[in-house]
C-alpha cells in the first residue's frame, strides 16, 4: 500500500506527463488502488501488456488459463475484499469469453471491471481479425459499458468505470479501448470520480419511510427478517445483529446473505428458498411482517409469488428503486444504504424477544433434523454424503474458512450446512448459478484474502468447465483447498429428472477421468477418498497444508437435495423428501 | 404476477437521457428481455439543453411499465424517466403520404381529403406531390384508408411524441444535478 501511495502522489504532482494510453490505463488502476488483476492477452490488448511487463513490480497480473476464468478470479476477488475485481482481455473471443463472468457479476452485484482490447478506430465496423462488438454483446449484462477510442479519453471513462462499478448497487463494467488510443500518446492528468450527473446510486432515506416501518416491526407479533447482500455491500453485519438482537426478531437469510449474520447466532433460523430450511419457509407464509433487508425476492427464494406470503405486511429494505415492487408489493419501502437505514432504524425499535414465535422455528428446526439434517450429516449408511464433508471441513476449520462453491447439489449441500463466523465467507455464483465458477472464484478469493483458509467445493461436473485453472493455481503456487465432491452425475439435474422427468436420465451420468492424476499433473498434492473412516484425517490433512491441495471424495451417487420446494410451487409446499 | 393488475393499456414512456451512443441499444435491451414490443420510438432533443429525450409506446400492463421504467431509470446516462396512460399526455404522430402528382388535378375526392383532414401540401413536383399530417392514429389511418384507393406511392408515419398534463418534475433535478 505503502507504494501504492506515493505512486499516486507521485501521478497527481506530475499531472501532466506525456504518455501512452497504455500506460495511462496502469496508472488509473493504480490510482484506484489496484495491484493485481487477472486477464489473458492477445493481439489488440498487447500495448497494454507491454506497460504490465514494465510496471510487474507495482501491478501484479495473473495469468489464466481462459478469459472467464479471470473473470470469475475478479469477481472472488471482489467477494472476499469488497474491492472491485479487474479482469483484462483481447478483443474477439478474448472478449466473448467474459460474457458469462459479466452476466454472472451482473445479477450478483459484485463489481468489477473488465477492460478490453479492440481494433484500431479505422478498422472498426470492417469486419478486422478479432472484431467483435464487444459493446453490444455486453450491454444487457453491464452495469455500465464504452468504448475507447481516443487516448485523451481514458483518464476519466477509467475512473468513471471504477466509481460505477464500486458505487450504490455495485456491477460489472465493460472498457473496450481501441489498439491506437492504447498506443497514442497524450497529456495524462488524473482525477476519481465523484459523480455522474444522470446516476444516483445513493438514494437518501426517507425518514417518514423509516418510522412507519419501525412502527409496523413494533407491533408485529410473528416478525421475519429475510436478509441478502445488501446487507454484505452495503457493510451492515454490525446493524443487522443490532437489529436481530434488540427486537428478538428471527432472522433468514438468501444464498448470497450467508455469512453476514454468524452461523451460530440464536437467531440466525437459516436458509430461505428452494433447498432453504423447513422453517424459513414454511413460516414465511406465517410471519404477520415479513422485513426484506437488502434481498430481491429472486424466483428461488419465493416460489409462486401468488402464494408468497400473502398474509403478510412486506417491509422492503433496498439500495435499488427498481427492485421496490418488481417481485412483491412492499407495503413500506425504505430505500438506501442497508447500513444508512439500519442505523435510522434501530432506535426505533421496542426491545422484544418474541420467544413462542422463536420457538416455533425450533420446532420446525427439529422436524427438519429429524427427516433431512441427521442423515445428511450423520449418515449411517456406506457411502458418503456431501453433507458430511462441510462437516468435517465446519470443524477443522472452526468455522474460519471462505467456502467457494460451484453451482449444483453440492453447493446447496455447502450453503445449507457451512458454518461462518465472519461476513464475506460465503462466495458462490447465486442468481446465474454458473457451473464452473468456483474453480477461478478460489483463486481471486485467496488472493484477495492470503491470511484465511479458502475452501473450493466444487461438483464433478462443473469442476470440468473451468479445470484448466488449476495451471494458474499452480503456476501462482496459489494456496487453495480443492475439494470435489464427485457422485459421477451431474446431481441437481438428475434430482430432477428422478424427480419431475419420471426418472428419464438423459445426459446426466458422467464419466469422469482420473482427477487426482489431472491434479497430478498439475504437481499439485492430491488424493482420493470414498471411505468414511479416512475424511475427518484427509480434511484435517489437507487444510494443515500450505499448498494448494486437491482432494477428491467419491460420494453417494444418488443422494437428493431436501428439503425442495419444487419449481413454482408455494414456499407451504417445501418437501422433507 | 397471475393475480395482479394483467389489464393490458397504452403507455408512454418519455426518458431524458444524456445523448450518449448505446443508450438506445441499452434501452431497447431492457424492451427485448422481457419480451415487448416497442410500438413506437422516438428520439429527439428535449426541453433541457443537451438532454435527449425517448418517447417510447407499448401496449402492456401497469406493473410492466413500472418494471420497466425502474429499469430504464437505472441506467447510467438515464437522467429520469416517467410513464404515462393515454388519458395523461397530448400526443400525435406525423405521416408523409407521396402520390402520382397527376391524381391532384384529375381526382377531385383528393382535394376534399387534403382539405378535410387538415393535412398540407408539403411539395408539389411533375410527378408527385407529398401530403403531411399530423395527428392522432386514427385520424392519419383514416386518412390512409381514405387515399388508398387511388394509390399512394409511398407512405411513412412517425414514432409518437408526446407531452405529459401534468409536470414532468425535470428541470428541478438537472439543478440539482447541476449543484
Amino acid at each position: 500500500m505503502e507504494t501504492l501511495k506515493k505512486e499516486k502522489a507521485k501521478t497527481t504532482k506530475q499531472n501532466t506527463i506525456r504518455i501512452s494510453g497504455a500506460e495511462a490505463i496502469i496508472h488509473c488502476l493504480l490510482a484506484e488502488g489496484v495491484d493485481l488483476i487477472y486477464g489473458y492477452p492477445g493481439g489488440a490488448i498487447m500495448p497494454l501488456y507491454d506497460e504490465f511487463y514494465k510496471f510487474q513490480d507495482k501491478l501484479t497480473h495473473i495469468l489464466t488459463r481462459h478469459e472467464q476464468g479471470a473473470t470469475h478470479a475478479a469477481q472472488g476477488f471482489a467477494r472476499v475484499t469488497g474491492k472491485v475485481g479487474v479482469a483484462v482481455a483481447t478483443s474477439g473471443p478474448g472478449a466473448t469469453n467474459l460474457v458469462t463472468g459479466l452476466a454472472d457479476a451482473q445479477i450478483d452485484s459484485t463489481p468489477m471491471v473488465c477492460i478490453t482490447g479492440q481494433v484500431a478506430r479505422h478498422l472498426l465496423g470492417t469486419d478486422a481479425f478479432q472484431e467483435t462488438d464487444i459493446i453490444g454483446i455486453s450491454t444487457p449484462v453491464t452495469k455500465w459499458n464504452y468504448q475507447i477510442t481516443e487516448a485523451a479519453e481514458i483518464p476519466k471513462i477509467l475512473a468513471k468505470a471504477f466509481y460505477i462499478a464500486r458505487s450504490g448497487r455495485p456491477g460489472p463494467v465493460l472498457i473496450d479501448i481501441t489498439k491506437n488510443a492504447q498506443i497514442d500518446t497524450f497529456d495524462f492528468e488524473y482525477e476519481p470520480c465523484k459523480a455522474v450527473r444522470s446516476y444516483k446510486p445513493y438514494p437518501t432515506p426517507d425518514a417518514t419511510a423509516v418510522e412507519t416501518a419501525a412502527a409496523l416491526i413494533n407491533s408485529a407479533q410473528k416478525p421475519l427478517i429475510v436478509f441478502g447482500q445488501g446487507v454484505i455491500l452495503g457493510e451492515a453485519e454490525e446493524q443487522l445483529k443490532e437489529l436481530v438482537e434488540k427486537s428478538g426478531i428471527p432472522a433468514a437469510w438468501t444464498i448470497l446473505g450467508l455469512s453476514a449474520l454468524d452461523s451460530s447466532h440464536p437467531l440466525n433460523v437459516g436458509m430461505v428458498g428452494m433447498h432453504g430450511n423447513y422453517g424459513p419457509n414454511l413460516l414465511t407464509n406465517e410471519c404477520d411482517v415479513l422485513i426484506a433487508i437488502g434481498m430481491r425476492f429472486d424466483d428461488r427464494v419465493t416460489g409462486s409469488l401468488d402464494t408468497y406470503a400473502k398474509q403478510a405486511k412486506i417491509i422492503h429494505f433496498d439500495i435499488d428503486p427498481a427492485e421496490i415492487n418488481k417481485n412483491v408489493k412492499a407495503d413500506v419501502a425504505v430505500l438506501g444504504n442497508a447500513k444508512q437505514t439500519l442505523s435510522m432504524l434501530l432506535p426505533l425499535i421496542n426491545a422484544n424477544s418474541h420467544q413462542d414465535w422463536h420457538n416455533e422455528f425450533k420446532e420446525k428446526y427439529k422436524i427438519e433434523f429429524d427427516a433431512v439434517i441427521k442423515n445428511d450429516v450423520y449418515p449411517t449408511k456406506e457411502k458418503i454424503t456431501m453433507a458430511e464433508v462441510i462437516e468435517e471441513i465446519n470443524i477443522a476449520s472452526d468455522h474460519n474458512a471462505i467456502i467457494v462453491s460451484d453451482v449444483g447439489q453440492h453447493q446447496m449441500i455447502a450453503c445449507r450446512y457451512a458454518k461462518f463466523k465472519q461476513s464475506k465467507s460465503n462466495v458462490t455464483s447465486g442468481g446465474l448459478g454458473t457451473m464452473g465458477f468456483a474453480l477461478p472464484a478460489a483463486i481471486g478469493a485467496k488472493m484477495g484474502a492470503m491470511d484465511r483458509e479458502v475452501v473450493a467445493i466444487i461438483g464433478d461436473g462443473g469442476y470440468q468447465m473451468t479445470i484448466q485453472e488449476l495451471g494458474t493455481i499452480f503456476q501462482n503456487k496459489t494456496p487453495v483447498k480443492i475439494v470435489v465432491l464427485n457422485n459421477e452425475h451431474l446431481g441437481m439435474v438428475r434430482q430432477w429428472q428422478e424427480l419431475f422427468f419420471e426418472k428419464r436420465y438423459a445426459s446426466t451420468v458422467m464419466t469422469n477421468p482420473d482427477f487426482v492424476k489431472i491434479a497430478e499433473g498439475y504437481h499439485i498434492e492430491s488424493k482420493r477418498i470414498s471411505e468414511r473412516k479416512d475424511l475427518k484425517a484427509t480434511i484435517q490433512e489437507m487444510l494443515a497444508s500450505k499448498d494448494a491441495y486437491f482432494l477428491e471424495v467419491c460420494v453417494e451417487k444418488e443422494d437428493n437435495v431436501f428439503p425442495m420446494i419444487p419449481a413454482g410451487a408455494s414456499v407451504s409446499e417445501v418437501r422433507l423428501k | 404476477m397471475a393475480e395482479r393488475n394483467m389489464e393490458k393499456k397504452w403507455f408512454t414512456i418519455s426518458v431524458y437521457s444524456e445523448n450518449n451512443v448505446g443508450l438506445l441499444n441499452r434501452i431497447s435491451g431492457i424492451f427485448l428481455k422481457r419480451h415487448i414490443n416497442i410500438e413506437s420510438l422516438n428520439v429527439s432533443k428535449s426541453e433541457i439543453e443537451n438532454v435527449s429525450k425517448f418517447t417510447i409506446v407499448v401496449y402492456t400492463t401497469p406493473e410492466w411499465v413500472h418494471n420497466i421504467v425502474g429499469q430504464i431509470e437505472k441506467q447510467i446516462e438515464v437522467i429520469k424517466a416517467f410513464s404515462h396512460s393515454d388519458e395523461e399526455t397530448i400526443y400525435q404522430e406525423s405521416a408523409l403520404f407521396k402520390i402520382a402528382s397527376s391524381l391532384l388535378f384529375d381526382e377531385r375526392n383528393i382535394q376534399n381529403i387534403i382539405k378535410e383532414s387538415n393535412a398540407q401540401i408539403v411539395t408539389v413536383s411533375r410527378d408527385f406531390f407529398v401530403l403531411s399530417k399530423s395527428g392522432r392514429r386514427s385520424e392519419i389511418e383514416e386518412m390512409y384508408e381514405q387515399l388508398k384507393p387511388f394509390g399512394i406511392m409511398q407512405f411513412v408515419r412517425s414514432g409518437r411524441i408526446a407531452v405529459s398534463k401534468a409536470e414532468m418534475q425535470i428541470s428541478k433535478l438537472i439543478k440539482e444535478f447541476n449543484q
